[in-house]
This record gives C-alpha cells, sequence and structure tokens, in this order.
C-alpha cells in the first residue's frame, strides 16, 4: 500500500470525480470532495514525512514500466514539500465550500462544481509528481479546463465571471501550447520526454538554437501560467469574479504549481549551468519580478474590491517567488519555495475570510467591510493577519520567506534589488492599512448590510492563519525541508555558500 | 533563572507593572517608588562592562552591558519614572500607570542592551506599552493618532530588525558599537533610530500623538522613547559628519512651527524636538566634549523638558483647555504651578545659573571648536526662537497674560505639585551645582561653563532676544492703544507677533513645505499613474482584449529571443 502512494495521491480526486457528478445531491457531492481532499492531504503528508525520513527520491513507476520506456512518478525533497500545500490548501478550502457553495452557486450545479474541483485538485497535485514532461501538460491541462469551468461558474451572480473565465481560457491555452511546442522542440533534438532523461541528453545539443527557443517557449508558457507580469492580465478578472472558494482555491495553488514546474523545468532539466539561462532567462525572471512586485503592490494600493486588492497583491507576491528563481542560487530557490509555502497559507486565510463577507454581501469592497472590525471582529482579525504576512512583519510566515529572498538577494551582491524588495514589501503595509482603517477606525456606515459570522465561516480561514503564525515562530523544519527541495536543483556545492 | 531575569535592569519595573492594576490606589503609588527606587539603587551600582550573555540558537546576546554614558541615562530615566508616579497620583486610571510604568521598565532595559537583538526586543516593547499612554487620549483625534503613532515606532523596530540581521549576515556581528552608516546594514539602524529620535520628515509621529495622549501619559511619553533613541545613535553612529546638518534643520525647523502652534502641548513637542536636534549634532561632532554635551543636554532637557509638559498639563487639568488664545491670568490661582513653568522656561533658553544653561554649553562650545559657524548660528538662532515659543507662548500667555475670558482655576493637585517642585529642584540644582552631572559624564572631562564670555554671550543673546519682542510689543500696543487693552494685547499675541515671526518664519515654513509638498505629489502622482493603469481598462491589469493581451505575449517572446542573438 504505501508504495502506491505517489500514484494514489492523483488517483483518488481524479477518480472521486466522475462520482462527485453522477450522485446528484449537493451534500453527498461535497461529502466525496471532503473526504478525498482529506484522504489526499494524509497521503501527502505521509509521502512529505516519509521522503524526509528517507532523504532520498522515490520512483514510482506506472505499470512497472521502467523510465525512460514508462511514466515514472518522482517523489523528491521539491515534490514532496508542494504537495502538502496543494492538498492542505485544497482540503480547508473544501471545508469552507460547503458555506461558500451554498451561498453563491445554483443548487444544481453543486455536484459538476464538486466534480470539477477535484479534477483540477487532481491536475495540480499530477503536474508535482509526476517525472514525465508531456504528463506535466497533461495534468496542466486537466487542472486549466477545470478551473475555467469554475471560474465561469461565478457567472450565477456575477455575469463579468463570463469573459473573464473566457480571457482566462484563451490565454492559459496560448500558455499550454507555448509550454507544448517548447516541449515538441525539446523531444525532436532528444527523443525523451522524460525529466531526468532530458537532463542528461540535453548537455549534448546545448549549443543548438533550437534548444534555445525550445526554452524560451518553456519558459514564457509557464510565465503566462504562474502569471508573472507583465502576463498576468487574466488573473486579476478570473480571481476577482471567480466564485470565493474558487478564489481561495485558485489563489494558493495554481499559479505556485505553475511556478514549481517552472523550476523543475528550468533547474531540474536544463540546470542551472546552462548556457543562456543565467543571463538570458534569469535576467528576465529578475527583472519582470521586481517589476511585478512594484505593479502589484502599487495597483493592490489603488483597488478597492477587496477580492481584486489581494489578486493584484498576488501578483507581487508572484514576483517574489520569482526574484528568489531569478537569483539562480540554492538560497534563491529555497526563499521561492518558502514563499511558495507560506504564501498559499496566508492567500488561502485572506480569500477564506473575504469570501465569508463576499457570500453575504455580494460582494467585498472597502465599503462592505467600513467599520465591520466590530460586526465580525474574528474575521476582520483574520484578515488583518493575513495581511501583515503579507508585508512580512515578523513572527509571521511573511516574514521568514522574506529574510531568505533578501539574503540570497544579498549573497550575490544584488543590493539594489534587496532595497527594492524591501521597500515594496513596505508599501504592502499601505494596502494593510488602508484594510485597518476602514474596518476598525472608521463607523459603521447607515444601512450597510448586516454580516455575521459563526464558526464554521471563520475556522477554515483561522486554521490557515494559525499555520501562518506557526510557520513564523516555529520556521527550523520547514527552511530545512526548502532547502532539501532546492538542493534537488542546486546541489549544495554549487551555487550555495 | 528568576533572578538572572531580575538582574536585567528594568525588567524589575517590566514584570512589577503587572501587578499594578490589581492593587487598590494609595499602595499602589507607594509600591510603584519603591519598585523604581530599588531598580534605581541596583541599576546605578553596575560598572562598565558585560554583565549577563545568554545563548540563543547560536547567538550570542548581551542582556546587560554598560557602556561609559549607559548610567546618566539610566539614572535620568529613573529619576523621569519616579517623577511620572508622583505627577499622576491623582489619575486612577491603572492602565496608564501599569503602561507607564512598563513603558519606562523597557527603555531602561534597553540602554543596557548589548546586542541589537535583545534592543530590538525592548524597543518594540517601549512602542506597545507606550501606545496605551496615547491611548489614554481623550479627543476624537486620539485613536488615529495612537495607530499612526503606532505604525511609526513599529515600522522603527522593524527597519531596526533588519539592520540587525544585515549585520549578522556580514559577519559584524549582533554587538552594538560603532557602525558605517553608509552600508544598507547602517542606513537601515540609522533610519530606525532617525524615527524614533523625530528626524526631520520622520517627526510627524511626535506632533501627532504626543498632544493627544492624557495630562499624564504626554508627560510620561516626553521623557523616553526620543532620548533613548539618541543614547542609541550616540553609540553607533557619533561622529558621523550628515548628523549635524540632520541636527541643524532639527533645531531650526520646529521653531517656526512653534510659533504658529496655538495647541501648548503641541508647542511643547515641537521644542522637545528642536532640544532633540541640539543632541542630534553633539551627536554628528562626536568628539568627547560634544558627546558629553549630547548626554548633560539629554539628561537635563528630560527633567526640563519633563517639567515643561507637566506645569502645561497641570493647565489642561485644572482649566480644561491648553490652546493659547483661551488661557491667560491664570498666575492668581496657580502660583506655584507658575513658578515652576517659568523655572523649566528659564532651563529650556539656558539662562545662567538653570540647568539648560551649564549643559547646552557643551554642545556650542564643541560646534565653535570644530569651526561649523553656520550650525553654531543655527544653534543660536534656534534658543532665540526658544525664546519666543517657550516665554511667551508656555510662559506669559497662560500664567501672566490677559485672559480671553475669565478662566476659573484652582491650583494643581498635590502629586502634580510635588513633581514640578521636584522637577524645578532639579533645574536649579543641576544650574548651580553641575559638578555631580559632570561627573557622571562618559569623557569626565571638566569644563569650564562660568567663562566669563559665555555667560555674558549668553546673557546678552537672552537679553537683546527678549528686548527685541518687548520692543515690538511696545510698539504693537502703541498702534492699537485706542482699542480696550484686552483686545490690544490679545491682538498682540494672536496677530502682531506671529506675523513678525512670519516675516522671518514664512519663507523657511514655505520653502520646507515646498519640499513636502514636492514629496507629496511625487508619492501622489506615482499612486495616480498606477491607479490609471490598474484600472478596470488600464494598462497593466484590465486588459480585456486578448489580442493586445497576446500581443504583449509574443513582443516578449521575440525580445527574448533577439536578446539571445544580441548578447
Amino acid at each position: 500500500m504505501m508504495q502506491h502512494l505517489p500514484i494514489l495521491q492523483v488517483l483518488l480526486p481524479l477518480l472521486a470525480a466522475p462520482f462527485a457528478a453522477m450522485l446528484r445531491g449537493r451534500d453527498v457531492a461535497w461529502g466525496i470532495a471532503f473526504i478525498t481532499t482529506g484522504t489526499a492531504f494524509l497521503i501527502s503528508i505521509a509521502l512529505f514525512l516519509e521522503q524526509r525520513a528517507l532523504g532520498t527520491t522515490m520512483v514510482y513507476e506506472l505499470g512497472n514500466w521502467a523510465a525512460p520506456i514508462g511514466i515514472v512518478y518522482v517523489i523528491d525533497a521539491a515534490s514532496a514539500l508542494v504537495l502538502p500545500v496543494i492538498s492542505g490548501v485544497g482540503f480547508i478550502a473544501t471545508l469552507a465550500a460547503r458555506q461558500l457553495v451554498a451561498a453563491e452557486i445554483d443548487p444544481r450545479d453543486h455536484s459538476l462544481f464538486y466534480a470539477a474541483w477535484l479534477l483540477t485538485i487532481a491536475g495540480m497535485l499530477g503536474q508535482v509528481t509526476t517525472g514525465d514532461a508531456f504528463n506535466i501538460f497533461v495534468f496542466l491541462e486537466i487542472s486549466s479546463l477545470s478551473a475555467y469551468a469554475l471560474v465561469a461558474m461565478g457567472s450565477g451572480r456575477d455575469r463579468r465571471a463570463l469573459p473573464a473565465a473566457f480571457n482566462y481560457l484563451i490565454l492559459g491555452t496560448v500558455g499550454a501550447t507555448f509550454y507544448v511546442i517548447g516541449l515538441g522542440l525539446l523531444y525532436m533534438l532528444t527523443g525523451t520526454l522524460n525529466l531526468a532523461d532530458l537532463a542528461e541528453r540535453l548537455p549534448q545539443v546545448e549549443e543548438t538554437r533550437a534548444v534555445f527557443t525550445a526554452m524560451a517557449f518553456i519558459a514564457l508558457g509557464l510565465f503566462l501560467k504562474m502569471a508573472l507580469f507583465p502576463l498576468h492580465f487574466w488573473l486579476v478578472p478570473a480571481y476577482a469574479h471567480a466564485p470565493s472558494a474558487v478564489t481561495a482555491l485558485m489563489a494558493s495553488t495554481a499559479t505556485k504549481v505553475s511556478v514549481y514546474v517552472l523550476i523543475r523545468l528550468i533547474f531540474g532539466v536544463f540546470g542551472v549551468e546552462f548556457p543562456g539561462l543565467a543571463d538570458a532567462v534569469g535576467l528576465a525572471i529578475l527583472t519582470l519580478g521586481i517589476a511585478g512586485a512594484f505593479v502589484g503592490t502599487l495597483a493592490a494600493i489603488v483597488e478597492t474590491d477587496l477580492k481584486k486588492l489581494f489578486a493584484q497583491s498576488s501578483i507581487a507576491q508572484l514576483g517574489y517567488m520569482a526574484i528568489g528563481i531569478g537569483a539562480m542560487s540554492a538560497t534563491g530557490l529555497a526563499a521561492a519555495f518558502l514563499h511558495l509555502f507560506n504564501h498559499a497559507l496566508m492567500k488561502g486565510a485572506l480569500f477564506l475570510a473575504i469570501g465569508m463577507i463576499a457570500a453575504q454581501a455580494g460582494r467585498a469592497t472597502m465599503g462592505t467591510i467600513q467599520g465591520a472590525g466590530k460586526q465580525i471582529p474574528i474575521t476582520m482579525t483574520a484578515i488583518l493577519f493575513g495581511g501583515l504576512a503579507l508585508i512580512g512583519v515578523p513572527l509571521t510566515a511573511g516574514f521568514i520567506s522574506k529574510v531568505y529572498l533578501v539574503r540570497a538577494l544579498l549573497e550575490q551582491n544584488f543590493w539594489l534589488l534587496a532595497g527594492l524588495t524591501f521597500i515594496s514589501s513596505a508599501l504592502a503595509l499601505a494596502y494593510v492599512w488602508k484594510i485597518i482603517e476602514a474596518a476598525w477606525l472608521q463607523p459603521r456606515p447607515a444601512g450597510a448590510p448586516e454580516l455575521s459570522e459563526t464558526a464554521s465561516q471563520y475556522v477554515p480561514a483561522w486554521i490557515m492563519v494559525f499555520a501562518t503564525l506557526g510557520f513564523g515562530i516555529y520556521a527550523t523544519p520547514l527552511v530545512e525541508a526548502a532547502f532539501a527541495a532546492a538542493h534537488v536543483f542546486i546541489p549544495s556545492t554549487m551555487g550555495a555558500n | 533563572m528568576l533572578d538572572m531575569l531580575l538582574s536585567i535592569p528594568g525588567i524589575m519595573l517590566i514584570v512589577g507593572a503587572l501587578l499594578v492594576p490589581v492593587l487598590p490606589h494609595a499602595p499602589r503609588q507607594a509600591y510603584m517608588l519603591a519598585l523604581i527606587a530599588v531598580s534605581g539603587y541596583l541599576t546605578f551600582g553596575i560598572e562598565t562592562g558585560v554583565h549577563s550573555t545568554a545563548n540563543l540558537g547560536g547567538l550570542e546576546l548581551i542582556l546587560v552591558r554598560a557602556e561609559a554614558m549607559t548610567k546618566p541615562f539610566a539614572l535620568v530615566f529613573h529619576l523621569a519614572a519616579a517623577l511620572n508616579v508622583f505627577y499622576a497620583m491623582h489619575d486612577p486610571n491603572k492602565t496608564t500607570a501599569a503602561a507607564g510604568l512598563a513603558y519606562a521598565g523597557a527603555a531602561i532595559a534597553a540602554l543596557f542592551a548589548g546586542d541589537f537583538l535583545t534592543l530590538f526586543l525592548y524597543w518594540e516593547l517601549t512602542a506597545v506599552t507606550s501606545v496605551f499612554l496615547v491611548l489614554a487620549g481623550h479627543s476624537s483625534r486620539t485613536l488615529g493618532a495612537a495607530m499612526r503613532y503606532l505604525l511609526m515606532q513599529v515600522g522603527s523596530g522593524v527597519l531596526l530588525l533588519a539592520g540587525a540581521v544585515m549585520l549578522w549576515r556580514d559577519g559584524t556581528g549582533l554587538t552594538i558599537q560603532a557602525i558605517d552608516a553608509l552600508t544598507p546594514a547602517g542606513l537601515c539602524l540609522l533610519i530606525a533610530f532617525g524615527i524614533k529620535a523625530a528626524f526631520p520628515l520622520v517627526n510627524g509621529w511626535l506632533q501627532d500623538a504626543y498632544p493627544e495622549a492624557s495630562v499624564t501619559g504626554t508627560v510620561m511619553l516626553s521623557a523616553f522613547t526620543t532620548k533613548l533613541a539618541i543614547y542609541m545613535l550616540a553609540l553607533c553612529f557619533a561622529g558621523f559628519t550628515p548628523l549635524i546638518y540632520i541636527g541643524a534643520v532639527m533645531a531650526v525647523l520646529p521653531v517656526f512651527f512653534a510659533a504658529i502652534e496655538n495647541d501648548l502641548r503641541r508647542m511643547l513637542a515641537y521644542s522637545l524636538n528642536n532640544q532633540l536636534g541640539f543632541m542630534v549634532i553633539g551627536i554628528g561632532i562626536g568628539t568627547q566634549l560634544a558627546i558629553n554635551g549630547t548626554v548633560a543636554h539629554a539628561f537635563a532637557s528630560t527633567i526640563y523638558q519633563g517639567l515643561l509638559f507637566m506645569a502645561l498639563g497641570a493647565v489642561l487639568h485644572r482649566t480644561g483647555t491648553a490652546k493659547a488664545s483661551e488661557l491667560g491670568a491664570l498666575w492668581k490661582s496657580m502660583p506655584l504651578t507658575a513658578i515652576f513653568c517659568t523655572v523649566g522656561a528659564l532651563s529650556i533658553i539656558s539662562f545662567p545659573l538653570f540647568s539648560g544653561f551649564v549643559t547646552k554649553s557643551f554642545t556650542l562650545g564643541a560646534v565653535a571648536k570644530e569651526g561649523y559657524f553656520f550650525v553654531w548660528l543655527a544653534m543660536v538662532f534656534a534658543t532665540v526662537g526658544a525664546v519666543q515659543h517657550i516665554f511667551v507662548k508656555a510662559v506669559y500667555l497662560p500664567f501672566f497674560g490677559p485672559a480671553a475670558k475669565p478662566v476659573k482655576a484652582q491650583e494643581a493637585p498635590l502629586g502634580m505639585l510635588i513633581a514640578m517642585g521636584l522637577a524645578a529642584t532639579l533645574c536649579l540644582g543641576i544650574g548651580v551645582y553641575p559638578e555631580p552631572l559632570y561627573a557622571l559624564l562618559p569623557y569626565g572631562a571638566r569644563y569650564e561653563v562660568w567663562k566669563t564670555g559665555y555667560v555674558l554671550g549668553e546673557l546678552q543673546l537672552l537679553f537683546f532676544a527678549g528686548l527685541g519682542f518687548v520692543v515690538l510689543s511696545m510698539r504693537g500696543l502703541y498702534s492699537v492703544a485706542v482699542d480696550t487693552s484686552v483686545l490690544n494685547t490679545d491682538w498682540l499675541f494672536r496677530r502682531a507677533l506671529p506675523r513678525v515671526t512670519m516675516a522671518i518664519a514664512g519663507p523657511v515654513l514655505r520653502l520646507w513645505l515646498v519640499v513636502l509638498g514636492g514629496l507629496k505629489r511625487g508619492v501622489l502622482q506615482a499612486l495616480r499613474l498606477s491607479e490609471q493603469a490598474s484600472r478596470e481598462s488600464g494598462l497593466v491589469s484590465g486588459i480585456s482584449s486578448i489580442g493586445s493581451a497576446a500581443g504583449i505575449f509574443l513582443a516578449m517572446f521575440a525580445l527574448m529571443l533577439t536578446l539571445r542573438h544580441v548578447m
């Protein structure tokens, strides 16, 4: 049983999805989703612990076909770290989804909603576990297609969800197509699709133009998928108009998986010493990352719709992850992994809390939360903590990842970038302060909708908040896991000092 | 474990503050005084050197370390804490009492911190405890001011931590020592300290929050935070020349703002800022004489500035207002307060035989000795300005000036009188017999303060400053003599003087506002641009046409490929 966990991790939600779709009755569908994501979470925890204990890479051969002929699933330090993020956030989002979906989606669509929900989680888990480049594309499409459908389901209460989903569909497909074109070029050059095998064979053809073009295709496709500035235009409308539960799930996981795949391909396949990688791709990622950090933060400062505000902030946070990748060092990658993990927690907390407000009031804007600090103190406090973590205040998880990010930059003597990172983080204070001021320092306007909170509404968000604080106060195991993940791609003897 | 904790100076007060809310009123006062006395006694015995270290996961922390200049600061902090207890004796508010005690304890503990991480802890603790003092105020602005105050204070702490982390990264170690300000870590620390020392541009929180606190809260606030920052600046950045000019701006600019301020406690907050400027100048010069001057000035100014805040706080307590325009003729009903306030005022303008005179002479002497003529001139100007805003506004208008409308008041409560009396005695005592204070100074240098030239010069300065105002008021009186006398003098102090002051201050203020305005416009412009860009159909986020989105995507792809072939 234990040795089959890598495949079960993906297969379970994938197979549960049709059941959720077929069984009418919304509680049944939710129950299936809840049990499935819960089990998936347990599996990923088990995989994580086992990998940490063994310290080696676990390879699962599908149908006992050895690589490179067969498809393998690979659990190494990196995938073992990302799996619990996706399944964990998926589980807690499912917990919250019962309320959110009931409030926002037509009851007749619930079973379909949960089917798509499980499919998108399965797709993301698949992208992380698989060791086959084409398999990644397949799972990318599984998760994306169901995500488009999930976003479009917001149309019941917000018609703008339809154009948002359509834009997301077209651009997401463009991104996926670029990825698969790049992959085609690589296959043409090397004759293999297995990631490890590709990494071995690429050096023979590394000076060719085709291989660089392939790299450009793949990198750009993934940039779009991870919403790296300026390819983030699909993200804000998609997050803002999607059902609240979908926003919470996707904001914490979808872009992160693309970050992971980017790291896996850039570092795991091409390798950090690949000609042209550090100067062309690295420079592009660094510049776009810091630009995204500023653009996202500034846009968040002027935004008044809370979902859009935090979607913009996500663009900034993805910028920080990109900076970590662009530093091209073990510490930088570790910082990217840390931020990937921590950002999933804080954004999960924020979007779950905001979702609860949006589900009650129809929309969550600065006006909606004006003076709400007294009416729904527990929910608003969750938002406050999430915001503080976004800034990177000490004792929150956000602080840990920022420290390692700055450290990675200083190791490479990128003083300017470190300073800019610091300034853009400080700017985040402006939009968090805006929320504090609206929620606590202003009176509730007359005629504002009554907001209420019950345990079932704020507990999911608070689980995330506690995790954020917990990993902020006791970060050692997480930091170790992140460095282990980084060393998968950059051995500790190289680049790390 | 516990005795090790208690051996850290200040911790006793922080821990002891936990008991304060449960005690009844009278025992509480005795308890707090006893605690401060014991803590002061133990602290005073600490010799220079490292006394207590701890190891935190491989980080060597220095919990207790005394420097040469620690003792005078620790002493004056204890004095101020004790005076505050007396001053707040009438006040039944337990939160303020407990927060004030813990705040003093945190500030004292911070003085003895030997590394930046330990300092960070106390640094934030002073912020968190002191915000309760601001919150104890009652005006409609209180909550907002308190939050803005907390924001700046915590922000300063975060910068401090950032600087510390960078130092640790560099391998310099976390020990608090002289630091090169022109490294990223140094800049972070300089700004962190600068925020708490109310450097120009980051001074807003001081004038914003201090006057919003309760009567007793403002007095407590005025003592610790800023002096702690001065102490840290002196430890880490002594001799960093740009500080001289920062200090000069700090000394001069608040004079103009104080001149036009009507709320007397806010006016004092400007005056506090101006005093801090003198200390920062001393740090910037960094010679032994100058550092001695800074320490001595910090010592004396904590007491006389506190005294002024106490006197005007007493006025606010008894009359319900601290607005210059609504007060007058209080010397009849509050004679003792009037006398104490006058002593504080004479000290702050450094009148001979008062404490300001014997302490400011160091810095002035050091500036003159190093040949910073314009800085010296700025200091002289700031002193003259202090004569105007302190003497006319803090002493003359409320106590001796004509009352716009009859103000009913009675003498301040006994506790306040004791506190003010003690503070006034200290001001006079230091002024007459400064040797014990000099003995405390870090560089033990004997300084002959009673040089004829200096005494004469200072007297002349004050005399002509006074004469100038008298002449102006005579002329002012003359020009409107036909009106009723109340209206005349009323007009004089609210119109004529400001008009004259504004003639000088106007251009400076305007220039300052242009600088500030430029900054503000720049930030607003950036915000407006980003707002435009991130609107529904803006440049960066709202691209709704898939065509243009795909266009950008392809352009990036083309750029990447071309760049590769160009490079």
